[in-house]
C-alpha cells in the first residue's frame, strides 16, 4: 500500500450527527487500518468495538502518555496539550494516584445528590428561554450553561468568569484552532486557574479545588502546577463535551420525531436513550494511545512506538454489537458503546454527564411540546473535525 | 454463579452501581462494595455477566 492510498484521518462530518461516510474505508481490512493524519504521520485506526475495548482496557501496551513524542497528535491544536500534564496524558501508577484524589466527587450518591439543583437549572434556563423566544439558539441559552455551571459549582470556580473559560475551552478543544491559538488559549487558562487557587490557598471556598488545596497540596502530595493542570482538564471536558452532547441529542431527537415521540409517552425510556443518543452522537470521535512493545491487534501486527486511534465514533457503529448501526433506536441495549472511553481512563464524569442529559432531555421536550428546528437541518453546521463534535448553533422555535 | 469484586483494582467508575444498584454500591470513596453476590437464574446471571463486561478497570469477575 503506498502513502496516497492510506486514507485521512481525521474526516468531517457532513450530518452534525452521523460519523463521515469516508469513515467507511477505515473497515476496508478488518478492524484495523493504516490512517495518515495531518503532519503525515501513519497510524492504526481502531474501528472494532472488541478491539477498541482491548486497546483501551491495556494501559501496559497502549501509552495515553502525551509528553512522550511517540503519542500521535490529531491535530495541531494537540501539540499544545503535552505542556499540560494531568492524569488523562498519564498512564498508571501516576494516572491511578490523580485518579483515586478525585473519585470520592464522582460516586453515584454524590452525582445522585447533584440532580436536584441540576433539574432547578434547568427549569430555571427554560424560563429564560420560553421569555426571550421563539426563535432562540439553545446552545448559548441552554445546552453550554447547564454542563458550565454544574462544572464550576463542583470546582468552586466562579460562573461568573465563564464567557472567558468557555471561550477559551472552545480555543483549546475546535479542531480547526492552530498550534499557536491552542497554546494561548492553554496558557490564558492556566494562568486564570493558578490565579484562582492562589486566591483558594488564602480564603478556602467549598469546591472539589479548595478540598484538593486542602488535602492534596497542603501536605505536600501535589504541587500548586499539577492542581492547576488537573483543574483545567475538569473544567474544560466538565462542559465543552456534555454542552455538545445536548445540543447534538436534541438535534438527533428533533430529526427522529417517531423516536421522540416513544420517549415523551414513556418517561422510563429516559435512561436507555440517553445511552443509545451518547452512542449515536459519538461527540468524541477518537481517543490516542503509542503501542510500547511489538503486538498486534486483530491479527494486524502493531510495532513498538506504532500511534493507535481508537475511533469511537467507528466502535460505536459496529454491527456485531449493534444491530442496524446507524439507526437511532432508543430502545436498544447501548450501554457498552464507547463514548466515554473505556479502560482506566474512562471519563470520570460520566454520570454527572448522564444526570444532566437526563434532566435536560426529559425537562426540555416535556416544557416546549412543539419544538422544532428554527431553521433545516443542512444549515447547521456542524463542529470541525478534530475536535470535539457538535453544533455551532441550534436555533429552535415551538 | 457468584460476582467478585477486586477492589485493588476499582477505579471507582461506578458503572456497576449504575447498571445495578441492588447488587453494587460505592464507599465513599467509590471503590465497589458488592450487595450481593449471588446470581441463580439465567436472566439474572446475564444481567451479571454484563455489568462485569462493563467494568472499566476489570475489578469484576464471575466464580461459580
Amino acid at each position: 500500500m503506498t502513502g496516497t492510498e492510506i486514507p485521512e484521518y481525521p474526516l468531517a462530518r457532513t450530518c452534525p450527527f452521523h460519523p463521515p461516510a469516508g469513515y467507511a474505508r477505515y473497515r476496508e481490512h478488518g478492524p484495523v487500518n493504516p490512517v495518515r493524519l495531518y503532519d503525515g504521520r501513519r497510524v492504526w485506526a481502531v474501528t472494532g468495538h472488541a478491539e477498541a475495548r482491548e486497546v483501551l482496557l491495556n494501559t501496559g501496551l497502549f501509552s495515553s502518555e502525551r509528553a512522550d513524542p511517540r503519542y500521535p497528535a490529531t491535530s495541531p491544536r494537540f501539540e499544545a496539550a503535552r505542556k499540560v500534564r494531568n492524569f488523562i496524558g498519564m498512564d498508571p501508577p501516576d494516572h491511578t494516584a490523580q485518579r483515586r484524589m478525585l473519585q470520592s466527587s464522582f460516586t453515584m450518591r454524590r452525582i445522585n445528590g447533584l440532580r436536584p439543583g441540576i433539574q432547578r437549572l434547568v427549569d430555571e434556563l427554560l424560563d429564560a428561554v420560553v421569555a426571550k423566544g421563539p426563535v432562540v439558539d439553545l446552545v448559548p441559552e441552554f445546552a453550554l450553561p447547564i454542563p458550565s455551571i454544574v462544572i464550576s459549582e463542583l470546582l468552586g470556580v466562579p460562573y461568573g468568569d465563564h464567557a472567558f473559560f468557555e471561550q477559551q475551552s472552545r480555543r483549546v478543544a475546535s479542531g480547526t484552532s492552530t498550534l499557536e491559538e491552542s497554546a494561548d488559549a492553554f496558557t490564558q487558562l492556566l494562568q486564570y486557574l493558578d490565579g484562582l487557587i492562589q486566591d483558594k490557598e488564602r480564603s478556602a471556598g467549598d469546591g472539589l479545588l479548595d478540598v484538593l488545596i486542602a488535602e492534596q497540596v497542603r501536605p505536600g502530595i501535589l504541587t500548586r502546577r499539577e492542581l492547576v493542570d488537573i483543574s483545567l482538564l475538569l473544567l474544560v471536558a466538565g462542559h465543552e463535551t456534555t454542552a455538545s452532547a445536548i445540543a447534538l441529542g436534541v438535534v438527533a431527537l428533533l430529526e427522529h420525531p417517531d423516536q421522540l415521540a416513544a420517549l415523551r409517552a414513556d418517561p422510563a425510556l429516559l435512561p436507555s436513550a440517553v445511552e443509545e443518543l451518547l452512542r449515536f452522537t459519538t461527540i468524541a470521535d477518537s481517543v490516542a494511545r503509542f503501542a510500547t512493545a511489538d503486538t498486534e491487534l486483530a491479527g494486524q501486527p502493531v510495532a513498538a512506538g506504532d500511534g493507535v486511534l481508537v475511533v469511537l465514533s467507528a466502535a460505536n457503529r459496529d454491527d456485531t454489537v449493534f444491530p442496524d448501526p446507524d439507526l437511532l433506536d432508543l430502545t436498544r441495549r447501548a450501554r457498552s458503546h464507547v463514548s466515554f472511553g473505556h479502560g482506566a481512563h474512562q471519563c470520570i464524569g460520566h454520570n454527572i454527564a448522564r444526570a444532566e442529559l437526563e434532566i435536560a432531555f426529559s425537562t426540555l421536550f416535556a416544557r416546549l411540546p412543539g419544538l422544532r428546528l428554527a431553521v433545516p437541518l443542512d444549515r447547521l453546521p456542524g463542529k470541525d473535525a478534530g475536535g470535539v463534535q457538535g453544533v455551532f448553533e441550534l436555533p429552535v422555535a415551538w | 454463579m457468584r460476582v467478585i469484586a477486586d477492589t485493588n483494582r476499582c477505579l471507582g467508575a461506578g458503572q456497576c452501581v449504575l447498571a445495578d444498584p441492588e447488587r453494587f454500591d460505592q464507599s465513599d470513596d467509590g471503590i465497589v462494595v458488592v450487595l450481593r453476590a449471588e446470581a441463580t437464574d439465567p436472566a439474572e446471571q446475564e444481567e451479571v455477566r454484563e455489568t462485569v463486561s462493563h467494568c472499566p478497570s476489570r475489578a469484576l469477575s464471575l466464580a461459580d
